[in-house]
């Protein structure tokens, strides 16, 4: 092909060369248009779902925000109900599946042997594989009635003062939910979390060990004050999976539009919401308010990326800094 | 390093006490670590396990060949295998030539700064719902088409998009800078050199990350609850309307009062699971060559 570029006075070559030249702008060209399009995709979604929104926008106001009611009767209409279920189903996943998640890590990171952590970490990373629908049918027939009969009995009779644990159990609700959630995310914050300890360089963790420290002296002392920021955004994009999942809650959650005082008792969240109305909302407002329940999802969900994004963003900067 | 625990060696040695219950807490911290990567090994055996022991005494060769049953008899999943085919193919055929472009423009022709916003572009549109995704293009196609298989792809290929795009970006960026700068300084333009050099070189890590979020979105359910669910129980391959699809299934049958439904949603489970399963194992033997290539050459 090179052979051309020897011979500069043949026309031919020249024609040819130009012809190079233009599968470069051409190749160019076409790259630059899909990155653009998978740009203008996201500002297009977030568009397109306010705009599908606007009506009730404009119908319910702000207030739908914070009004708890859903009635088709009566036409009333807010959200309050399912950002509870979704807020509080998120946080309860978060503070348990947290804590379990960095421990796996530093399992696979500091404890394992070498020849243990490779497929435990590849377990690991199947039970992010199960698909949500999936872990929705095995949380409502299997795993919901042991809740049930098992977890939620005892967790009345040690905790039941607390108003949260108190309550009739039931095979669907929001801890149930709040379970399924946990096993969704522990995954995804527990692979972020191993490969930040992986980074975290062994002479630090060495020199605190040098001085005398035991090893979870070093890991709570050195690991986790170096990969702390990284921590916060592994732990945020695991709330924003948890925010945004819409099937396994609908399966888990028992669908019921109140905001329940006890969490064995059923309650709703926007995902699911949302996805209990696939077949088709009965009135025009009461589509359009699903529709600004998808409006305020997706800023929840949009939110909490971008904050996690900065967090890694600023994360990455210091530590080329250093 | 003022956070570091670093005792004065005299106080180890004097005030055991404080050795003893340090000695304790690291004990309870290896206990921990070591359940917890348990617990997290015996969650998966017993949804595995379950979904064996409940769905696979349904296994037959009906259940493969027959559509699903309209009253009582026995049928099967055949038209939402074909559905869940179809949709998955057409959305790789839109998501992967698009991501693998735009992983391109990010590691050989972005400067680093748009390269880097790109990839915060790509990692919010990946924590965009499921099911914001779904009324997306309900809003954009669905409202006044009525629902079809080519909705529910594109829907599928929007998940796939920032999945496939930012792990070809990675492999592309761990390619040797030499092949590069050895094809370029040949003579070889810039887009032959990506064509034929680095492409070729980093094909085992784009086929991984192609593999992995085929898996992912072949379970993925919400993109199609407002794109393709409303359909006939029957084998059909026509892409302009509604098909039934896996996930689809799996949920009404997961939701059903009749214990023969909830059978059903267990079996088609099981194939679902299996095909993720095949698909990640997939994944392993091609991301352990493209290593082994890599590290080869």
């Amino acid at each position: 092909m090179t052979s051309t570029v020897y011979e500069p006075a043949a026309p031919e070559a020249d024609l040819r060369r130009r012809g190079i030249r233009l599968g470069d702008i051409l190749f160019k060209g076409v790259s630059v248009t899909a990155a653009a399009a998978a740009t203008v995709l996201l500002g297009l979604i977030a568009y397109k779902i306010f705009e599908l929104a606007w009506p009730a926008i404009q119908d319910f106001g702000l207030s739908f925000v914070w009004t708890e009611a859903w009635n088709p009767v009566t036409n009333q209409f807010g959200a309050l109900i399912f950002i509870y279920g979704t807020v509080v189903t998120s946080m309860i996943a978060l503070l348990i599946a947290t804590p379990l998640s960095i421990a796996i890590a530093l399992f696979l990171t500091e404890i394992a042997p070498r020849r243990l952590a490779a497929p435990i970490a590849t377990i690991v990373e199947l039970l992010a594989a199960i698909p949500s629908v999936v872990l929705g049918l095995w949380g409502i027939l299997v795993f919901g009635p042991w809740v049930r009969d098992h977890l939620e009995p005892w967790l009345g009779s040690v905790l039941g003062f607390l108003p949260m644990f108190s309550g009739d159990p039931s095979q669907a609700g929001i801890l149930p939910a709040a379970l399924v959630l946990t096993i969704m995310i522990i995954p995804i914050t527990s692979a972020i979390c191993r490969e930040l300890f992986i980074r975290v360089p062994t002479e630090l963790t060495d020199g605190a060990l040098a001085l005398g420290s035991t090893r979870w002296e070093a890991i709570r002392g050195v690991m986790f004050a170096y990969a702390a920021p990284g921590i916060a955004a592994a732990v945020l994009l695991g709330l924003g999976r948890a925010f945004g999942e819409a099937i396994a809650v609908n399966q888990t959650i028992g669908n019921h539009n109140a905001i329940p005082s006890s969490w064995f008792a059923p309650g709703d969240s926007l995902g699911s919401k949302i996805a209990s109305e696939y077949v088709g909302a009965g009135s025009l407002q009461q589509s359009s308010s699903i529709l600004y329940l998808a409006a305020i999802l997706m800023v929840i969900s949009l939110v909490t990326n971008v904050v996690a994004q900065i967090i890694v963003v600023r994360f990455e900067r210091a530590r080329r800094g250093v | 390093m003022s956070v570091v625990s670093a005792p004065d060696p005299y106080d180890i040695t004097v005030r055991s006490s404080g050795l003893r219950r340090r000695k304790v807490v690291e004990r309870i911290f290896g206990i921990a670590a070591i359940l917890s990567a348990v617990l997290a090994c015996a969650i998966l055996a017993v949804v595995l396990g379950t979904l064996v022991y409940k769905g696979f005494s349904q296994l037959d060769l009906t259940f493969f060949t027959k559509p699903r049953p309209l009253f009582g008899e026995k049928g099967g999943i055949a038209d939402a295998l074909i559905g869940s085919a179809i949709i998955v193919g057409m959305a790789m055929l839109i998501a992967i030539p698009v991501s693998v472009l735009v992983a391109i423009y990010m590691s050989e022709y972005a400067g680093p700064r748009i390269s880097r916003g790109l990839r915060i572009v790509l990692d919010v549109l990946n924590g965009v719902p499921a099911i914001v995704v779904g009324i997306f293009v309900f809003g954009l196609l669905v409202v006044g088409h009525g629902q079809s298989a080519v909705f529910g792809a594109f829907a599928l290929a929007i998940l796939m998009l920032p999945m496939v795009a930012r792990s070809t970006q990675e492999i592309l960026q761990v390619v040797p800078q030499s092949l590069r700068h050895a094809s370029l300084a040949l003579g070889v333009t810039r887009w032959r050199t990506t064509w034929n050099i680095i492409l070729p070189a980093a094909i085992g890590g784009i086929l991984t990350g192609v593999v992995i979020s085929v898996a992912r979105i072949a379970g993925e359910t919400a993109p199609l609850l407002f794109t393709t669910s409303i359909a006939a129980n029957a084998i059909s391959f026509n892409i302009h309307q509604a098909l039934p699809t896996l996930p689809v299934t799996i949920l009404s049958d997961s939701e059903s009062p009749d214990p023969g439904e909830q059978a059903d949603a267990w079996a088609a489970a099981l194939v679902l699971i299996a095909f993720v399963l095949v698909m990640n194992v997939l994944a392993k033997y091609f991301a352990g060559r493209k290593r082994r290539q890599l590290e080869g050459s």
